[in-house]
Protein backbone atom coordinates (compact mmCIF):
# COMPACT_ATOMS: atom_id res chain seq x y z
CA UNK A 1 0.00 0.00 0.00
CA UNK A 2 2.94 2.40 0.65
CA UNK A 3 4.62 1.55 -2.42
CA UNK A 4 1.24 2.10 -4.28
CA UNK A 5 1.43 5.76 -2.53
CA UNK A 6 5.00 6.35 -3.16
CA UNK A 7 4.59 5.46 -6.92
CA UNK A 8 1.48 7.46 -7.28
CA UNK A 9 3.10 10.52 -5.77
CA UNK A 10 6.00 10.60 -8.41
CA UNK A 11 3.73 9.65 -10.94
CA UNK A 12 1.21 12.65 -10.45
CA UNK A 13 4.44 14.47 -9.10
CA UNK A 14 5.49 14.42 -12.64
CA UNK A 15 2.61 15.56 -14.17
CA UNK A 16 2.36 18.65 -12.15
CA UNK A 17 4.83 19.86 -9.74
CA UNK A 18 3.04 21.57 -6.75
CA UNK A 19 5.73 21.68 -4.84
CA UNK A 20 6.31 25.70 -4.92
CA UNK A 21 4.24 29.29 -4.22
CA UNK A 22 0.92 29.35 -6.17
CA UNK A 23 1.43 31.25 -9.37
CA UNK A 24 -0.67 34.80 -9.96
CA UNK A 25 -2.00 36.21 -13.36
CA UNK A 26 -2.16 40.30 -12.93
CA UNK A 27 -3.96 42.65 -15.19
CA UNK A 28 -4.59 45.60 -13.92
CA UNK A 29 -6.19 45.60 -10.17
CA UNK A 30 -7.06 42.15 -11.26
CA UNK A 31 -5.20 39.03 -9.44
CA UNK A 32 -5.84 36.01 -9.73
CA UNK A 33 -4.22 32.36 -9.25
CA UNK A 34 -3.71 30.11 -12.42
CA UNK A 35 -5.27 27.38 -10.47
CA UNK A 36 -8.70 29.36 -9.99
CA UNK A 37 -8.48 30.57 -13.62
CA UNK A 38 -8.17 26.95 -14.41
CA UNK A 39 -10.89 25.89 -12.62
CA UNK A 40 -13.07 29.35 -14.27
CA UNK A 41 -12.02 27.94 -18.03
CA UNK A 42 -13.12 24.33 -17.30
CA UNK A 43 -16.01 25.56 -15.83
CA UNK A 44 -17.34 27.62 -19.51
CA UNK A 45 -15.50 24.78 -21.08
CA UNK A 46 -18.05 22.00 -19.68
CA UNK A 47 -20.95 25.15 -20.06
CA UNK A 48 -20.88 25.36 -23.36
CA UNK A 49 -19.75 21.38 -24.04
CA UNK A 50 -23.57 20.34 -22.35
CA UNK A 51 -25.59 23.12 -24.61
CA UNK A 52 -23.75 21.49 -27.59
CA UNK A 53 -23.61 17.82 -27.08
CA UNK A 54 -26.75 16.22 -28.07
CA UNK A 55 -28.32 14.26 -25.37
CA UNK A 56 -29.69 11.11 -25.87
CA UNK A 57 -32.34 8.65 -24.39
CA UNK A 58 -32.94 5.50 -24.85
CA UNK A 59 -37.01 4.70 -26.24
CA UNK A 60 -36.09 9.10 -27.74
CA UNK A 61 -38.66 11.94 -27.03
CA UNK A 62 -41.56 11.37 -24.89
CA UNK B 1 -59.73 12.74 18.15
CA UNK B 2 -59.03 9.23 19.75
CA UNK B 3 -59.07 5.94 18.47
CA UNK B 4 -59.49 2.79 19.77
CA UNK B 5 -57.30 -0.09 19.23
CA UNK B 6 -59.78 -2.22 17.53
CA UNK B 7 -59.51 0.64 14.45
CA UNK B 8 -56.63 0.27 11.58
CA UNK B 9 -54.61 2.76 11.72
CA UNK B 10 -55.40 3.99 8.05
CA UNK B 11 -59.00 4.40 9.30
CA UNK B 12 -58.10 7.41 11.41
CA UNK B 13 -57.29 9.37 7.80
CA UNK B 14 -59.60 11.87 6.63
CA UNK B 15 -62.87 11.52 8.43
CA UNK B 16 -64.72 14.06 7.97
CA UNK B 17 -65.11 15.18 11.49
CA UNK B 18 -61.14 15.81 11.76
CA UNK B 19 -60.87 18.55 8.67
CA UNK B 20 -60.90 20.85 11.40
CA UNK B 21 -58.01 19.34 12.63
CA UNK B 22 -54.50 20.99 12.02
CA UNK B 23 -52.39 17.49 10.99
CA UNK B 24 -55.69 17.36 8.14
CA UNK B 25 -55.68 20.47 6.95
CA UNK B 26 -51.45 20.54 6.19
CA UNK B 27 -51.85 16.61 4.68
CA UNK B 28 -54.07 18.52 2.30
CA UNK B 29 -52.22 21.47 1.73
CA UNK B 30 -49.36 19.31 1.46
CA UNK B 31 -50.60 16.71 -0.91
CA UNK B 32 -52.91 19.26 -3.10
CA UNK B 33 -49.30 21.25 -3.67
CA UNK B 34 -46.93 18.39 -4.10
CA UNK B 35 -48.86 15.16 -4.73
CA UNK B 36 -46.96 12.19 -4.75
CA UNK B 37 -46.72 12.24 -8.76
CA UNK B 38 -45.31 15.79 -9.12
CA UNK B 39 -42.84 15.19 -6.32
CA UNK B 40 -41.53 13.02 -7.42
CA UNK B 41 -42.37 12.23 -11.46
CA UNK B 42 -41.21 9.44 -14.01
CA UNK B 43 -41.11 11.99 -16.95
CA UNK B 44 -40.16 15.40 -17.36
CA UNK B 45 -40.97 17.59 -20.49
CA UNK B 46 -39.11 17.23 -23.77
CA UNK B 47 -37.12 20.14 -23.29
CA UNK B 48 -35.64 18.54 -20.63
CA UNK B 49 -33.42 16.51 -22.59
CA UNK B 50 -30.16 18.50 -22.50
CA UNK B 51 -26.90 18.04 -20.83
CA UNK B 52 -27.43 22.20 -19.03
CA UNK B 53 -30.06 20.27 -17.09
CA UNK B 54 -28.36 17.68 -15.71
CA UNK B 55 -26.20 19.99 -13.33
CA UNK B 56 -28.57 20.81 -10.76
CA UNK B 57 -28.86 16.88 -9.71
CA UNK B 58 -25.03 16.75 -10.25
CA UNK B 59 -24.92 19.14 -7.57
CA UNK B 60 -26.90 18.36 -5.05
CA UNK B 61 -25.44 14.63 -5.65
CA UNK B 62 -21.84 16.05 -4.96
CA UNK B 63 -23.67 18.02 -1.59
CA UNK B 64 -25.02 14.51 -0.37
CA UNK B 65 -21.07 13.34 -0.56
CA UNK B 66 -19.84 15.94 1.21
CA UNK B 67 -22.56 15.43 4.13
CA UNK B 68 -21.35 11.72 3.63
CA UNK B 69 -17.94 12.58 4.41
CA UNK B 70 -18.34 15.25 6.55
CA UNK B 71 -20.32 12.83 9.23
CA UNK B 72 -17.60 10.41 9.03
CA UNK B 73 -14.97 13.21 9.34
CA UNK B 74 -16.81 14.37 12.57
CA UNK B 75 -17.05 10.57 14.33
CA UNK B 76 -13.09 10.36 13.70
CA UNK B 77 -11.58 13.39 14.35
CA UNK B 78 -8.99 15.39 13.14
CA UNK B 79 -6.27 13.22 14.65
CA UNK B 80 -7.73 10.53 12.35
CA UNK B 81 -8.03 12.50 9.21
CA UNK B 82 -4.26 14.57 9.31
CA UNK B 83 -2.41 11.41 9.99
CA UNK B 84 -4.58 7.83 8.96
CA UNK B 85 -3.97 6.62 5.10
CA UNK B 86 -7.64 5.97 5.14
CA UNK B 87 -8.28 9.39 7.57
CA UNK B 88 -6.52 11.73 4.62
CA UNK B 89 -8.61 9.38 1.57
CA UNK B 90 -11.49 10.46 3.34
CA UNK B 91 -10.47 13.99 4.38
CA UNK B 92 -9.80 14.58 0.16
CA UNK B 93 -13.15 12.89 -0.88
CA UNK B 94 -14.61 15.91 1.48
CA UNK B 95 -12.38 18.42 -0.29
CA UNK B 96 -12.95 17.52 -3.69
CA UNK B 97 -16.57 17.01 -3.38
CA UNK B 98 -16.43 20.11 -2.46
CA UNK B 99 -14.85 21.44 -5.17
CA UNK B 100 -17.59 19.37 -7.74
CA UNK B 101 -20.24 20.91 -5.57
CA UNK B 102 -19.34 24.37 -6.70
CA UNK B 103 -18.22 23.78 -9.89
CA UNK B 104 -21.37 22.06 -10.93
CA UNK B 105 -23.50 24.72 -8.95
CA UNK B 106 -22.07 27.84 -10.92
CA UNK B 107 -22.94 25.66 -14.36
CA UNK B 108 -26.28 25.30 -12.96
CA UNK B 109 -26.56 29.09 -12.11
CA UNK B 110 -24.90 30.13 -15.88
CA UNK B 111 -27.74 27.28 -17.37
CA UNK B 112 -30.37 29.20 -15.48
CA UNK B 113 -28.98 32.72 -15.42
CA UNK B 114 -29.39 32.91 -19.31
CA UNK B 115 -33.01 30.50 -19.17
CA UNK B 116 -34.32 33.44 -17.04
CA UNK B 117 -35.25 30.57 -14.97
CA UNK B 118 -37.28 32.73 -12.71
CA UNK B 119 -39.95 33.02 -15.00
CA UNK B 120 -43.22 31.97 -14.49
CA UNK B 121 -43.64 32.23 -10.94
CA UNK B 122 -40.26 30.91 -10.36
CA UNK B 123 -38.75 33.91 -8.65
CA UNK B 124 -38.72 32.23 -4.96
CA UNK B 125 -36.69 29.10 -6.92
CA UNK B 126 -33.98 31.59 -8.16
CA UNK B 127 -33.89 33.42 -5.12
CA UNK B 128 -33.26 30.24 -2.96
CA UNK B 129 -30.66 28.80 -5.11
CA UNK B 130 -28.83 32.27 -4.73
CA UNK B 131 -28.94 32.34 -1.04
CA UNK B 132 -27.94 28.37 -1.07
CA UNK B 133 -24.73 29.59 -3.51
CA UNK B 134 -24.28 32.23 -0.99
CA UNK B 135 -24.53 30.28 2.50
CA UNK B 136 -22.55 27.42 0.88
CA UNK B 137 -19.71 30.12 0.47
CA UNK B 138 -19.92 30.51 4.15
CA UNK B 139 -19.66 27.36 4.71
CA UNK B 140 -16.90 26.18 2.65
CA UNK B 141 -14.94 29.09 4.01
CA UNK B 142 -16.03 27.76 7.51
CA UNK B 143 -14.46 24.65 6.05
CA UNK B 144 -11.05 25.54 5.73
CA UNK B 145 -10.88 27.35 8.80
CA UNK B 146 -11.68 24.25 10.70
CA UNK B 147 -8.81 21.89 9.67
CA UNK B 148 -7.00 21.71 12.55
CA UNK B 149 -3.93 22.71 10.30
CA UNK B 150 -1.37 25.36 10.12
CA UNK B 151 -3.27 26.07 6.78
CA UNK B 152 -6.30 26.52 8.70
CA UNK B 153 -4.66 29.39 10.95
CA UNK B 154 -2.98 31.49 8.21
CA UNK B 155 -6.56 31.26 6.61
CA UNK B 156 -7.68 32.99 9.64
CA UNK B 157 -4.89 35.32 9.93
CA UNK B 158 -5.50 36.55 6.59
CA UNK B 159 -9.35 36.88 6.63
CA UNK B 160 -9.96 38.69 9.90
CA UNK B 161 -9.25 42.11 8.84
CA UNK B 162 -11.53 41.51 5.25
CA UNK B 163 -14.32 39.87 7.66
CA UNK B 164 -14.00 42.20 9.84
CA UNK B 165 -14.09 45.22 7.25
CA UNK B 166 -17.99 43.59 6.73
CA UNK B 167 -19.25 44.11 9.99
CA UNK B 168 -19.84 40.59 10.01
CA UNK B 169 -16.75 40.34 12.75
CA UNK B 170 -19.01 41.72 15.40
CA UNK B 171 -20.71 38.09 15.33
CA UNK B 172 -18.25 35.71 13.32
CA UNK B 173 -14.45 35.49 14.94
CA UNK B 174 -12.89 33.42 12.02
CA UNK B 175 -10.06 33.43 14.57
CA UNK B 176 -12.33 31.42 17.22
CA UNK B 177 -11.54 27.59 15.84
CA UNK B 178 -14.95 26.81 17.86
CA UNK B 179 -17.01 28.51 16.53
CA UNK B 180 -16.50 28.24 13.30
CA UNK B 181 -16.28 24.77 13.80
CA UNK B 182 -20.04 24.97 15.18
CA UNK B 183 -20.57 26.90 12.32
CA UNK B 184 -19.53 24.54 9.47
CA UNK B 185 -20.43 21.37 11.19
CA UNK B 186 -23.87 22.19 12.53
CA UNK B 187 -25.28 25.88 11.27
CA UNK B 188 -24.77 26.16 7.94
CA UNK B 189 -25.06 22.73 6.77
CA UNK B 190 -28.25 23.19 7.96
CA UNK B 191 -29.65 26.63 6.85
CA UNK B 192 -27.58 25.20 3.12
CA UNK B 193 -30.03 22.25 3.70
CA UNK B 194 -33.00 23.79 4.38
CA UNK B 195 -32.03 26.21 1.50
CA UNK B 196 -31.59 22.80 -1.45
CA UNK B 197 -34.52 21.07 0.12
CA UNK B 198 -36.72 24.16 -0.13
CA UNK B 199 -35.20 24.44 -3.56
CA UNK B 200 -35.67 21.33 -4.71
CA UNK B 201 -39.25 21.40 -3.64
CA UNK B 202 -39.99 24.97 -5.79
CA UNK B 203 -38.34 23.33 -8.51
CA UNK B 204 -40.73 19.92 -7.84
CA UNK B 205 -44.15 22.85 -7.57
CA UNK B 206 -43.05 25.25 -10.36
CA UNK B 207 -41.59 22.84 -12.91
CA UNK B 208 -38.42 23.16 -14.97
CA UNK B 209 -38.53 26.66 -16.44
CA UNK B 210 -39.55 26.20 -20.33
CA UNK B 211 -36.71 27.66 -23.06
CA UNK B 212 -37.60 30.96 -24.26
CA UNK B 213 -39.68 30.74 -27.66
CA UNK B 214 -38.74 31.63 -30.93
CA UNK B 215 -38.53 35.13 -31.90
CA UNK B 216 -41.86 35.39 -34.33
CA UNK B 217 -43.24 33.32 -31.52
CA UNK B 218 -42.67 35.28 -29.17
CA UNK B 219 -43.72 38.32 -30.85
CA UNK B 220 -47.33 37.50 -31.37
CA UNK B 221 -47.32 36.04 -27.76
CA UNK B 222 -46.67 39.88 -26.65
CA UNK B 223 -48.99 41.29 -28.85
CA UNK B 224 -51.81 38.71 -27.47
CA UNK B 225 -50.78 40.53 -23.82
CA UNK B 226 -49.25 37.51 -22.70
CA UNK B 227 -46.89 38.97 -19.79
CA UNK B 228 -43.39 39.33 -20.89
CA UNK B 229 -41.91 36.88 -18.62
CA UNK B 230 -44.34 34.08 -19.17
CA UNK B 231 -44.31 34.81 -22.87
CA UNK B 232 -43.15 31.17 -23.79
CA UNK B 233 -44.49 28.46 -25.47
CA UNK B 234 -44.54 25.47 -23.59
CA UNK B 235 -42.73 22.63 -25.28
CA UNK B 236 -45.16 19.68 -25.17
CA UNK B 237 -43.91 17.17 -22.77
Amino acid sequence: MQTLSVVMVHVLGSLINLDHPGHYINWGFIQISVANLVVICLMVVVFVLAILIPFHRPGGDR
Amino acid sequence: MTIDAETPVNASADLPEDAHQLTAKLRHAAVEALPPQKLMPDRQPAYVASWIYVFGILTVSALAVVILTGVVLAIFGPNWWHVSTVGLFVNSLHLWSTELFFFFMVVHLWGKFFMAAWRGRRRATWISGVLAFVISVAAAFTGYLSQQNYDSQWISTQAKDGINSTGAGAIMNVTNFGQMLMWHIVLLPLVVGILVGGHILLVRLRGVVPPFAPPDQLAIEVKQGVPADTAVSEVQS
